[in-house]
């Protein structure tokens, strides 16, 4: 019931604005501007014929590799920059200074360096992921309060343990909140990549439906899939967020 | 017998400000005492100090007549905040000390001190879903569990509410009887010092000495209502500069 009452107004704007497109399209009589039930019959097409789930899983595949590798290099080179201080004085800077470079302005050199194949936007989603991740985790690291870095060091235990049960678990929330913000970048420059160079994925999708024959209905449909999967995205790592190791740093 | 602790002549200035202005004291094994001091005369430095967290800028600390150059599991720490990590259950907080080998079994272990501080049911919470008195349980068996010799505690319960504070200062005073630590206690509270200490030492506003020493030989359980604690509270805090 509660959940109920919480769900309620959102479903009710949308379908508000749903209607409101209905009716602004059938007013106005356009011929290139779909309908809703277009839109909806356009991503039947899709996914029957099959086309949809391909686009789906090349995009959620570039995703998954670029975002894998930069949770790879930077979670270990985050903790090692927190932990190191000569390692966060020589690296923040120059990360700070590649940080604010949209992960798109370097689409030239993805093509020049890696062609237009699947190699691109796995390197582009890796800039736009790796570096959230970095800032999040060294960060997690400085905020370690000292009572319990010195606790561990009162009871003597071994370098070993002093990170697998101290450091890693304390800056677990800020690593997740890290990934968080990570995927969610990595979702949006998956699709504008796919828009430029690529024959396949979400963006392709949408690119394409325009250039082959005005199919509105189509990039519409591009577009609110998109969108809800970056919502079940952004779900899961909230799921993340709600372990019990790691619900004492997100407020009681 | 040497004494357990021995702070020789220590000083402590940060930049320019002296705070520590040359304290010496011995403590005997298995004695209680507390120290008392107005707020912000470095109290807290002393203890970081006398526990090695920090270096003193002239002096020593020898336990055991040895040199102090940082800390170990033979004195135990426990502060005002505490330090029981959130991130892991009780049974986990209280295991953490017990790394490397010659602990026996570890969970026996635990379970032991775990029963002993009455948190018998609680070992696979964690900290957040526990009240103050019982993170302060978890904290104390944690320190107990690695058969520590001292304990330096610094106004270890001055963050419980007023009726915490007093049951967790006879639960402590039970334990000390099953097991005879060597304590120092950091405090402000005059009735705290006077209820559980061997010894009491007053020290004095910054740069801070030792000021005056009282022995309180009284057995235990104490009734504070006693003319002669009352007397000694006031004198105490008469070095305190407060007179009531």
């Amino acid at each position: 019931m509660e959940k109920l009452k919480k769900i309620l107004p959102p479903l009710a704007v949308l379908a508000a604005l749903i209607a409101l497109w209905w009716i602004v399209v059938v007013q106005t009589e356009s011929v290139i501007f779909p309908t809703p039930l277009q839109v909806v019959t356009g991503t039947l097409e899709l996914a029957e014929d099959g086309t949809l789930w391909e686009h789906i899983g090349a995009s959620l595949f570039r995703v998954g590799t670029g975002f894998g590798l930069a949770a790879a290099v930077a979670i270990p080179l985050g903790l090692w920059m927190g932990r190191v201080d000569g390692a966060y004085t020589t690296l923040n800077p120059i990360f700070q200074i590649l940080r604010p470079i949209s992960p798109i302005a370097w689409i030239p050199l993805a093509i020049l360096w890696f062609g237009v194949g699947n190699l691109s936007p796995v390197f582009l989603i890796f800039i736009a992921a790796v570096f959230p991740m970095i800032v999040q985790t060294a960060a997690g690291v400085h905020t370690i309060e000292r009572r319990y870095l010195r606790a561990a060091e009162n009871f003597g235990v071994s370098r070993t343990t002093l990170f697998r049960q101290v450091i890693i678990p304390a800056v677990l929330p800020e690593i997740i909140v890290g990934m968080r913000i990570a995927l969610g970048v990595a979702w949006l420059v998956v699709v504008a990549a796919e828009m430029i160079a690529l024959r396949s994925g979400l963006g392709y999708l949408i690119m394409d439906s325009r250039n082959a024959g005005n199919r509105y209905d189509l990039v519409i449909a591009g577009m609110i899939i998109i969108g809800v999967i970056g919502l079940i995205l952004d779900a899961v790592m909230r799921k993340l967020e709600g372990l019990k190791s790691v619900r004492w740093r997100y407020g009681r | 017998m040497d004494a357990k602790i021995v702070v020789n002549e220590i000083k402590k200035s940060f930049k320019d400000l002296p705070v520590v202005g040359g304290v010496s004291l011995d403590v005997r094994d298995g004695e209680f005492v507390a120290i008392v001091g107005p707020s912000g005369c470095g109290k807290s430095t002393l203890m970081k100090i006398i526990a090695g967290f920090e270096q003193p800028s002239e002096g020593e600390v020898r336990i055991d007549g040895e040199v102090r150059r940082g800390p170990n599991p033979k004195g135990i720490a426990i502060s005002q905040h505490g330090s029981v990590f959130p991130w892991l259950t009780v049974q986990q907080n209280l295991m953490f000390g017990l790394t490397g080998d010659g602990h026996g079994d570890k969970s026996a272990l635990a379970d032991h001190y775990a029963e002993m501080v009455g948190l018998k049911g609680f070992e696979s919470s964690y900290p957040h879903e526990l009240s103050g008195g019982m993170l302060k349980r978890v904290e104390l068996a944690r320190a107990l569990v690695v058969k520590p010799e001292i304990l330096y505690m610094d106004e270890p319960f001055s963050a419980l509410d007023a009726l915490m504070n007093l049951k967790m200062r006879t639960e402590l005073l039970r334990i000390l009887a099953e097991e005879r630590h060597t304590v120092i206690l950091i405090t402000h509270d005059v009735e705290e010092a006077l209820f559980m200490a061997d010894r009491i030492l007053v020290l004095s506003p910054r740069p801070t000495r030792i000021q005056a020493t009282f022995e309180v030989p009284q057995s235990h359980p104490r009734k504070l209502s006693q003319p002669q604690f009352q007397e000694m509270k006031e004198q105490i805090l008469r070095e305190l500069g407060v007179t009531i």
